[in-house]
C-alpha cells in the first residue's frame, strides 16, 4: 500500500511540479491546477503501465484523480482484477 | 428583454456607428482600449462598481472596482513606462488567471505598448518560437514559470525585461529579472494615456496552422467596436449582470469577451482560477449568483459526464443566459443544457483572426440544436464552393466559411507573415479555414475543419509543431500527427511514430515521449496515444500523408493513394 503511494507521489513530483516543490498524499492535484484534464492522460497512462491494470474512461474522472490517495484508492480497485 | 431584438430588424438597420455613438467615439479621435475598460467607466459613474470577483484555488478571494482597475491599470503603465517600455514593445503576459493578468492587460494598452497573451501552460519551446517571433521586449509572468523563461533566455537577446509580478523573496533574481508587486506600489492616480488610434495595434495572439510556425495574428484598438456590440447583442451582457468567462486570456476568447467587452460594458465578470471540477464550477456559479456564462463545449461536454444530480445539489437559479464556443457545440449538449438549466447554450463561432463572433444562435431567436445560428448583422458569412472560391447558392451544400473583410475586429496582419495573411483571401473573401453548410434559414451547421489543424477541446493544435518536437526525442526517426476523435474533447492528438535502430515500441517509451512533449509544447499538444508504426505512409515525393492516417482514425474512406510512396 506505502509502496503504490510512494510511487505515485514521486511521479506527480517528478512529472508536473517544479523543482524543490512538494505535495501531501492528499493536496489536491486536479482542482489545484497541478495537474490539468490533458495531463491527466499520462498520470492515467503511467498508472496503468507501472500497475498493469486498465482503468475504464468512465472511472477517470477529475474527482477520482485529485490526490495521490484517491488515485491509489482507485488503482486498488483495479489492481487485484 | 434581450437587447438583440428582431434579427431581421437588426440586419436592415446596422451599422458599426451604432457602436461608436454608444461609446461615445468619433473618427480620428484616440481610442484606447485600455481607457475605454476602465477609466471611461469610472467617468459614466461607476467607479465604484465591481468590475472583477477572481477566485483561486484555496478559498482566495478578491474585489475589483472600476476605480480599483483604473488605477491598477495606471501603475502597472506607470512602472512599464518606467523601465523604458514605449509604444508597439511587445509585452507578454505569461501568467496564470491571476488578477494581475487582467490589470496588466489594460495598464500595457494605457501606454500604447501591444499585449502578446500567452496560456500559461505552455512549455518552454512553445514560448520560446512565440517570444522570438513577436520580438518581445519583456515578459510579465509568475515566480512558479520563472524556471521555463530561464530555459530559453540566452537565445533572446530581445527580452530585455522579465517582470515577476509575485516574487517571493526567497528565490534570487538574476540577470534580466525584476520583482513588481502591485500590492506593494504606490497606486498612481493619473496616467497620460498614450493617444492610440483606431488602427494602432493592440494585442497579438498567437495560434497554430497546418504547416510552419505559429502566427502572431495583429489586432488594433478599433478591435473595440465589435467586440462591445457582440458583448452586448450576443452574450445579452446587461448592466447588473454578473458574468463568467471560462476561457484563458492566453487565447484570444479570454481577451475579446474575458476582458474587453465585458469591462467595456462595465459589467462585472468573475474569475475562477482552479482546476476543473463539477462541483467548483456549479458552486462558483451559485456563490457569485453569476447571470451570463460564457463556456466551451469541452467544458460542457464534461459536466454532463459529472451527470444531472450534482446539478441539483447547487442553485443555479440566478442563470439567464449560456453561450458557448470554441469548438462545434453538438445537439446533445444543448439538448442537455435545456433539460438541467432549463435554458440552451447558444454556440457561437469565430476565430482568432475575426478578433469577434461573427456567426451566432442569438438571444431570442428559436435556437436549432447543434446549428452555429446565423452571421452577426453587418457580417457577410458565406460558404464557397472549395474550387471556384464563389458562394454557394444551393442550401445544404457543403463549401469553405468565408466573410467579406471589413469588420471591425478584423485582423490587421500576421506578424512579420505578409505572405500567409495574404493567403487568407481569395476572391476578396477571408476563408476560415472552416466548412459547413447553410440551411433554408440561413443557418449554419458546421462540418469540419478544411485543413490538418487539430481543434482539441478548443485549442488550435499544429500537426507540424508537435511533428517537429517529436523529432527531438532520441528515439524518434519519424513521425506524422492527426487528430483522433474524443467524446469529451471533439479531438485530441494523436501521433505516428517509427524509432531509430536501437529502440524498441513500448507502454513505457510511449508515455516518455507523451511527457516529452507536454513539457516541450504543452500539455494540449501532449499526444494521448502513440502508435508505433514500421514507416509513415509519404507520397513519392516524401510528404507525409497526414490524410491516410487521419481517415484510419475516423473511420473514413482513404480516398486516391496514387501517390502513395511503394517500397
Amino acid at each position: 500500500m506505502e509502496d503504490i503511494k510512494d510511487l505515485v507521489r514521486k511521479y506527480v513530483i517528478s512529472e508536473y511540479l517544479d523543482e524543490g516543490d512538494e505535495i501531501t498524499y492528499d493536496t489536491p492535484l486536479i482542482s489545484s491546477g497541478i495537474v490539468d484534464s490533458f495531463s491527466m492522460v499520462s498520470l492515467l497512462v503511467f498508472l496503468e503501465n507501472k500497475f498493469k491494470i486498465k482503468i475504464p474512461p468512465q472511472k477517470a474522472t477529475p474527482e477520482a484523480f485529485d490526490s495521490v490517495n484517491k488515485i491509489v484508492a482507485l488503482v486498488n480497485e483495479y489492481i487485484n482484477k | 428583454m434581450s437587447n438583440f431584438g428582431l434579427y431581421e430588424d437588426r440586419v436592415k438597420n446596422f451599422s458599426w456607428s451604432i457602436a461608436e455613438e454608444e461609446l461615445e467615439y468619433r473618427q480620428g479621435n484616440v481610442l484606447n482600449i485600455g481607457w475605454y475598460c476602465s477609466d471611461r467607466i469610472c467617468l459614466k459613474g461607476k467607479a465604484e462598481k465591481t468590475a472583477l470577483i477572481y477566485e483561486g484555488f484555496g478559498g482566495i478571494r478578491k474585489v475589483y472596482s472600476f476605480n480599483d482597475i483604473r488605477l491598477a491599470g495606471n501603475t502597472i503603465g506607470n512602472f512599464l513606462r518606467s523601465i523604458g517600455i514605449v509604444n508597439e514593445d511587445r509585452v507578454c503576459l505569461f501568467m496564470d488567471r491571476i488578477p494581475e493578468l487582467y490589470l496588466s492587460f489594460l495598464g500595457v494598452l494605457k501606454i500604447g505598448a501591444i499585449v502578446q497573451p500567452l496560456f500559461s501552460a505552455f512549455g518552454e519551446e512553445s514560448l520560446f518560437v512565440r517570444l522570438e517571433n513577436a520580438q518581445t521586449r519583456a515578459i510579465i509572468t509568475q515566480s512558479k514559470h520563472l524556471s521555463k523563461v530561464r530555459k530559453i533566455i540566452d537565445k533572446l537577446p530581445h527580452l530585455e525585461f522579465i517582470i515577476v509580478a509575485d516574487h517571493n523573496k526567497s528565490k534570487k533574481l538574476e540577470n534580466r529579472e525584476m520583482a513588481f508587486s502591485l500590492q506593494e506600489s504606490e497606486p498612481v492616480e493619473h496616467l497620460e494615456i498614450y493617444p492610440t488610434k483606431a488602427e494602432t495595434p493592440s494585442v497579438l495572439h498567437y495560434t497554430s496552422g497546418t504547416t510552419g510556425l505559429p502566427k502572431g495574428v495583429k489586432h488594433v484598438h478599433y478591435s473595440l467596436i465589435a467586440q462591445y456590440l457582440t458583448s452586448k447583442w450576443v452574450l445579452d451582457l446587461q448592466d447588473d449582470d454578473i458574468y463568467w468567462c471560462t476561457a484563458d486570456p492566453g487565447w484570444v476568447t479570454g481577451t475579446s469577451y474575458g476582458i474587453i467587452g465585458p469591462w467595456s460594458l462595465g459589467i462585472t465578470q468573475c474569475v475562477l482560477d482552479s482546476g476543473f471540477s463539477a462541483q467548483a464550477w456549479y458552486k462558483f456559479i451559485q456563490d457569485n449568483k453569476i447571470t451570463m456564462w460564457y463556456s466551451a463545449p469541452t467544458a460542457i461536454r464534461s459536466l454532463m459526464r459529472a451527470g444531472d444530480e450534482i446539478v441539483k445539489e447547487f442553485n443555479l437559479s440566478s442563470l439567464r443566459h449560456l453561450a458557448s464556443v470554441g469548438e462545434p457545440l453538438n445537439s446533445e449538449a444543448v439538448i442537455w443544457s435545456m433539460k438541467v438549466f432549463g435554458k440552451p447554450f447558444h454556440d457561437t463561432f469565430w476565430q482568432t483572426e475575426t478578433g469577434c463572433i461573427m456567426i451566432t444562435n442569438f438571444p431570442g431567436m428559436r435556437v436549432k440544436p447543434g446549428s452555429m445560428g446565423r452571421p452577426f448583422p453587418g457580417i457577410t458569412g458565406v460558404v464557397l464552393d472549395p474550387k471556384k472560391y464563389e458562394p454557394i447558392t444551393e442550401t445544404g451544400k457543403i463549401g469553405l466559411i468565408a466573410f467579406r473583410p471589413g469588420w471591425p475586429s478584423m485582423m490587421r496582419g500576421y506578424w512579420n507573415n505578409e505572405e500567409k495573411y495574404k493567403n487568407k483571401f481569395i476572391n476578396g473573401w477571408y476563408l476560415s479555414g472552416d466548412r459547413s453548410t447553410i440551411d433554408n434559414e440561413g443557418y449554419f451547421w458546421f462540418i469540419g475543419r478544411d485543413d490538418d489543424v487539430i481543434n482539441t477541446g478548443g485549442h488550435l493544435v499544429s500537426p507540424f509543431e508537435v511533428e517537429s518536437a517529436l523529432l527531438e526525442h532520441p528515439a524518434v526517426a519519424e513521425s506524422a500527427v492527426v487528430a483522433k476523435p474524443d467524446e469529451i474533447n471533439m479531438e485530441v492528438v494523436k501521433a505516428f511514430i517509427t524509432l531509430k535502430p536501437g529502440f524498441t515500441p513500448g507502454p513505457d517509451l510511449e508515455l516518455e515521449i507523451m511527457n516529452f512533449v507536454r513539457k516541450k509544447l504543452s500539455s494540449i499538444a501532449m499526444p494521448q496515444a502513440v502508435e508505433f508504426m514500421e514507416k509513415i505512409p509519404k507520397t513519392r515525393s516524401g510528404k507525409i500523408m497526414r490524410r491516410l492516417l487521419h481517415a484510419k482514425e475516423w473511420g473514413e474512406e482513404i480516398g486516391d493513394i496514387s501517390t502513395l510512396e511503394n517500397d
